[in-house]
């Protein structure tokens, strides 16, 4: 005999929740898996003091210039050209050949692995125009990486704007730019400081493109040509060569707090948008 | 209006830097890693397991065998938990509940690689040498570790394609006395059936391209894998332990496991975006 339709949703129901339970349990295992082994080993003193014996003492401070300095300028450089490719997809062309060109870019770059770009960013950046191994090299392979992100959300926030807004602002007599910069990019902003923070913490999680391109270096960067190491590579580098492992959890505490924090900052940024264009 | 073709020109040039960064992208990849394909031979490059940089040895088939068992466990995971997740959300979370497990997701999504890896080394890999035997770095390990990265973009893209499915389908299914799991199953899982096949094949390339989580869990041996409990070495992870120290043709080996990376998933991308664009128009329902 066949079960009920009702028992078989029942059924299946309960199912679909468990998965949903497990996957929710994962991410507040590691969470708090990470932060329970690594907040005991995290003090003033380790955010501010350099790393000793490689790591083995001391602490991440460089590693957090180096995060801040590379994931920070690829963020401001990838920023404007993404928000300016969303201006030119939304408001000064129509769908045709060209934006089909634009899309594929931005559609392929968005899955094309890190390390390739750290592939590239290495023997185009570092060696073909001479950056070295870099924070400069680091910080434009990531922009290249994030790029995608930034123009996706941000054309996305565009065109939430309603239409009317547009029409408004041509009705008292603006012309177009006037339009797109004192409407439509004011009521996008939070949008596209949505997808702007989820970039930057991307930009601090990724490791492997940064290895091939920022190098490892344990010093202070004190200009864009140093070489540093980044607190994710740091925290690779320590756990893999069983360098520290009680640095190696007070590194990661501070990685997944910094993760929380934009993507706090990122439902926030997304929950005022919403509640804006309504 | 001359001021305004003026910026129209310039936006345009700067909307052109994502296409010509994936032009340089291609040509660095390719100029840098394509000779030596073909001075080594193809059939030496692909289809030889014997890759030893010291005496000249330039073989990857272990490794493309490695990505592919490795992502292939990493779509078993992804998939149930991930369309699983994407059916809770749309079809039978009430709309608050679902307000908080998007964003949950989306922190999945944003956990660094290296954190994965870690807990992957300090929990799974203990847990797979004591009950199931072999050395723990594993197949196996890799896969779990990946199918749990993967999910976050196969769960937001089903998202996106089962919202996207028109309301009267499911209406319509309903009004015929279906059970809403009856309607999820017969009509919107067929509707939403592009966008799902979409989401699995980007999922696909997010596992065949992952690199720091698979170097720390899945072993790394050159061998050909013969289970699930032995370790292996993925096309990734060989770029990323070899690069810091390669020089010469070792080098341009690993720019070339870097372009037949490259060639994968470029062809998953393109079936993806080819699948998701096919909309098969459906007469009287607007």
């Amino acid at each position: 005999m066949r079960p009920s339709p009702a028992v078989v949703q029942r059924v299946v129901v309960a199912a679909l929740w468990t998965l949903a339970a497990m996957t929710i349990g994962v991410l507040v295992f590691i969470i708090i898996y990470i932060l329970a082994h690594g907040l005991p080993y995290l003090s003033w003193g380790f955010l501010t003091e350099s790393p000793e014996s490689m790591g083995r003492k001391g602490g991440v401070f460089p590693m957090i210039v180096g995060t801040l300095m590379v994931a920070g300028l690829a963020v401001l450089i990838a920023a404007p050209i993404g928000v300016a490719t969303a201006i030119y997809l939304t408001e000064y062309t129509r769908e045709g050949k060209l934006t089909a060109v634009i899309r594929f870019g931005a559609d392929c770059l968005s899955g094309i692995p890190s390390i390739i770009f750290g592939l590239f960013g290495f023997v185009f950046f570092a060696i073909t125009l001479g950056m070295g191994l870099s924070v400069l090299s680091g910080a434009l392979t990531l922009a290249l990486m994030v790029l995608p992100t930034i123009i996706r959300t941000s054309e996305e926030a565009i065109r939430a704007v309603p239409y009317a807004y547009r029409e408004v602002s041509y009705g008292v007599g603006s012309t177009r730019w006037q339009m797109v910069t004192q409407v439509v990019l004011r009521s996008a902003l939070p949008g596209i400081g949505t997808g702007v923070v989820l970039s930057l913490g991307r930009s601090i999680s990724e490791t492997a493109a940064v290895m091939l391109t920022a190098g490892s270096g344990l010093q202070l960067p004190h200009s864009l040509l140093d070489s540093s190491r980044t607190l994710a590579l740091h925290f690779y580098i320590l756990s893999r060569e069983g360098i520290s492992m009680p640095n190696a959890y007070a590194t990661a505490s501070v990685l997944i707090i910094a993760i929380l924090g934009l993507n706090l900052l990122a439902y926030w940024l997304m929950r005022r948008f919403v509640a804006k264009v309504r | 209006m001359k001021q305004d073709k003026v910026i129209s020109a310039i936006l345009l040039i700067v909307a052109l830097s994502a296409i010509s960064g994936l032009a340089l992208i291609t040509v660095f990849i390719f100029k840098e890693g394509l000779p030596v394909i073909l001075r080594i031979g193809g059939q030496q490059f692909f289809l030889s397991s014997k890759w030893e940089p010291s005496t000249g040895h330039f073989g990857i088939f272990s490794m493309i065998v490695g990505s592919m068992v490795v992502t292939v466990g990493a779509m078993v995971i992804g998939i149930i938990f991930g369309l699983g997740l994407a059916i809770v959300l749309t079809q039978f979370s009430p709309p608050g509940l679902a307000a908080v497990i998007k964003p949950t997701i989306e922190l999945l999504a944003g956990i660094p690689s290296v954190v994965y890896g870690f807990m992957g080394v300090v929990t799974l890999v203990p847990l797979i040498r004591e009950h199931l035997g072999g050395p723990g770095l594993s197949v196996l390990a890799a896969s779990v570790v990946l199918g749990i990265m993967v999910l976050p973009t196969i769960t937001s893209i089903s998202v996106d394609a089962l919202q996207a499915v028109p309301r009267l389908y499911f209406e319509g299914s309903i009004a015929l006395g279906a059970t809403r799991w009856q309607t999820t199953y017969m009509v919107m899982l067929k509707a939403a059936k592009s966008g799902i096949v979409a989401a699995v094949i980007l999922g696909m390339g997010r596992a065949i391209g992952e690199t720091m989580a698979v170097i720390m869990v899945a072993g790394n041996s050159l061998k050909l894998p013969h289970s699930i409990l032995d370790p292996v070495r993925t096309l990734t992870s060989n770029i990323a332990l070899e690069m810091g120290y390669a020089s010469g043709d070792h080098r341009q080996a690993l720019f070339a496991t870097g372009v037949t990376l490259f060639v994968i998933i470029m062809v998953l991308n393109s079936i993806a975006l080819a699948v998701s664009r096919f909309r098969p128009q459906r007469g009287g329902v607007r």
